[in-house]
């Protein structure tokens, strides 16, 4: 017994109803996936590479599913936007699990370009959204299984070969619902050869009354030498549970860049699996988490080394205060045939109160000797020395102990390859660390009522 | 005239139940400087860290003044906002703050403690490069992150650049001549005779009488074993120079 039943016997129920709302090819996926869930459990606190999440007690709180697609009323959310100051992007939104576009979103895209509902894709193009849906996300991993058994829509990213967009993708996902709920977040990312394109990510709650959790599988394949970058930044709120699954695939000499923060949650999730299979890809992975009160941040990767002179980089930070907790467990894998291959993982973290805690494991496992590799971790407290140094020009024990909370954020802040963004980062950390709550109305990336 | 800036009266402080400084004595008035050297080991560090209120050293006995003020009492932040500066030995390094905003947190956290409104950005800016000047400190070190990557010369500007920006009444240099070549030390030397005023003091400790070459002391202090052994003019370094230490500490242990 566990809490996926509920979601099983919800799916057994429905079948019909979740099958009428969604589209051909997303339905096509259930009945397996089904059968993959067989009697598998959502993996419990302890399991391998879950040592300190529990997602069976993530999922175990009796949640809505939005089956029937009820268009749920939300105020602000309809017309809600998110800026980043200096940076003009194509915005599309997410209420809870239903795509919305925006008037920006299309405005002068170039020819090909796809940023819709995925079941809206699968509808008018089958063929393309088959193509790609359910390749890269294995459905012998439960999680991914129950969302795939799920997910009645999500969203659909095709840039076509050749294409560079000038101007960042952005997708504003909102809870905002009358009772608890899950949301089952799809999205389909596809970037053929030599594309370029970046993606910009906000996860918002809009009200701290309800439970919300967020199921999310990312699927990204990307063509031989694209160049795709996701920044990925959550501002949730305590009452919600994230549970997102990343899962990417590199082609030849592609270059892919994950930034992923977290700075206001309640419990977080975050698996990213890259697979490298083409020879010369870039690959750098990075993520900082802000814990306070009794959140609880937890980031694994696993990076599969696959082909030849492929170079890999991950940096994870975390600054822990109050009771939060944190884990990262971070994989490398070199398999025989990938040869010059250069791979280096890094996890730092700062506990700012005596009860604070993280636990960190790096892993690396290397077959062949053609290799530069190298991991480590590190847990400590802020600098003594620098602490004293500081107040010993005036600046307040207060005040020295968050600016060197923030400076230890600037390295990962600096992966960053959108200048505008990068300012934003910094100033959200330092918003945050001040202590200002993040509710949408306030929240630091401004958000403005949008006339549409 | 009877106008004294500080005033260490038996001070005894040590570390982890360690007694290092053992009674020390020392009257400081402002427009003077006072030099104190000694041999490794003698507590010179010891008594600039106690001074500025580093929280690894405990006072266990004695009291220090410092313009009518318990200076033992205060925080080391306000230590520095009652013009307290202590030049260190070894400046820290700290990755990810920058020379601007660390000096425009402890220009402003002195001016909130006087109740004077922040510095404007442009004011600010002004006041930067006016006291750059006096160090001949380049301006792109202001972009970097404080003393990261900065030579052992620019860390010891930038430690005078800071004590120009906050105008201290007191000045604690600690071993500022350690590791400076002779050009950085006559940058350095006469960045600190140019902040020399009537009302400010500044205490030098060294364990070399070269740095006093150029900043010339009124008093200079021999500190052996926790306590000023001898107190004399700007001849007795000289002596020490000659003479090394050996014979005041046969003095001493005899």
């Amino acid at each position: 017994m566990g809490s996926i039943d509920q979601y099983l016997d919800l799916y057994k129920e429905n079948r019909d109803a979740i099958n009428a709302h969604s589209a051909d090819v997303l339905n096509s996926f259930r009945e397996v996936a089904f059968n993959a869930i067989g009697d598998n459990q959502l993996p419990k606190r302890g399991a391998e590479s879950y040592e300190k999440t529990s997602i069976d007690e993530m999922f175990a709180h009796d949640y809505g599913v939005n089956i029937n697609r009820m268009d749920i009323p939300v105020n602000v959310a309809a017309s809600f936007k998110c800026d980043v100051p200096n940076m003009s992007t194509w915005m599309s939104f997410i209420v809870n699990d239903m795509f919305h576009a925006s008037l920006t979103s299309r405005h002068k895209m170039p020819e090909g370009v796809i940023v819709d509902s995925l079941s809206r894709v699968a509808s008018v193009s089958p063929d393309l959204v088959a193509k790609y849906y359910g390749t890269v996300a294995p459905l012998e991993d439960t999680g991914v299984a129950l969302n795939t058994l799920l997910a009645q829509d999500g969203v659909m990213i095709y840039i076509p070969r050749g294409i560079k967009l000038e101007k960042p993708l952005q997708l504003v996902n909102i809870f905002s619902s009358p009772i608890d709920l899950m949301a089952v977040r799809r999205l389909l990312i596809v970037l053929e050869d030599d594309a370029e394109a970046q993606l910009l990510v906000c996860d918002h709650t809009q009200d701290s009354e309800h439970k919300y959790l967020s199921s999310q599988v990312v699927e990204i394949i990307i063509g031989e030498r694209s160049r795709f970058d996701i920044y990925d930044m959550e501002e949730s709120s305590a009452t919600t549970s994230r549970y997102s699954r990343l899962f990417a695939r590199q082609a030849t000499g592609s270059n892919l860049l994950i930034n992923s923060t977290t700075l206001m949650c309640g419990t977080t999730r975050n698996g990213y699996d890259i697979d490298i299979v083409g020879d010369g890809c870039e690959t750098l992975l990075a993520g900082m988490a802000i814990g306070t009160d009794h959140q609880h941040v937890d980031n694994c990767s696993n990076i599969n080394h696959r082909a030849s002179h492929c170079h890999s980089s991950q940096l994870f930070k975390y600054v822990l205060d109050d009771e939060s907790t944190g884990a990262f467990e971070g994989s490398i894998l070199v398999a025989p045939n990938a040869t010059y291959t250069e791979a280096y993982q890094s996890n730092r973290n700062l506990l700012a109160s005596t009860s604070a805690k993280m636990h960190t494991k790096p892993q690396l496992v290397i077959y062949n000797d053609e290799v530069k590799c190298s991991h480590g971790a590190t847990t400590g407290q802020l600098d003594a020395a620098a602490l004293f140094y500081m107040r010993s020009r005036g600046i307040s024990e207060k005040e020295a102990r968050l600016m060197l909370m923030q400076a230890f954020m600037v390295d990962v802040i600096d992966t960053v390859r959108m200048e505008g963004l990068r300012d934003r980062l910094r100033h959200l950390v330092e918003k945050r660390f001040y202590g200002q709550q993040m509710l949408c109305g306030e929240c630091s990336v401004s958000c403005h009522e949008q006339k549409s | 005239m009877d106008n004294i800036l500080l005033e260490v009266k038996n001070l005894h402080a040590g570390i982890e139940g360690k007694e290092i400084l053992k009674g020390i004595n020392l009257t400081i008035r402002p427009g003077e400087v006072h030099a104190i050297m000694g041999p490794n080991g003698s507590g010179k560090s010891t008594l600039s860290s106690v001074l500025a209120g580093h929280p690894s050293f405990t006072v266990t006995e004695g009291e220090v003044v410092f313009h009518g003020k318990n200076l033992l009492e205060l925080s080391p932040e306000d230590r520095s906002h009652e013009g307290l500066f202590l030049s260190f030995q070894y400046p820290v390094e700290i990755p990810g703050v920058s020379m601007v905003n660390f000096m425009r947190a402890a220009i402003n956290e002195k001016r909130k403690y006087f109740n004077e409104p922040a510095l404007s950005a442009s004011d600010f800016l002004k006041l930067m490069r006016q006291k750059r000047a006096i160090v001949e400190l380049d301006n792109k070190l202001a972009s970097r992150s404080v003393n990261e990557g900065f030579s052992g010369g620019e860390k010891k500007r930038n430690e005078i650049f800071q004590m120009a920006v906050l105008e201290p009444r007191l000045s604690i240099l600690d071993e500022t001549d350690s590791g400076l070549d002779i050009d950085a030390l006559r940058i350095v030397a006469g960045g600190v005779n140019k902040l020399k005023t009537e009302d400010n003091a500044t205490i030098v400790i060294t364990h070399y009488q070269r740095l006093l070459d150029y900043i010339k002391p009124d008093f200079v202090h021999v500190l052996y074993k926790g306590r000023i052994v001898r107190t004399g003019g700007p001849e007795l370094a000289l002596e020490l120079e000659e003479k090394g230490y050996d014979w005041i500490k046969q003095e001493i242990d005899n």
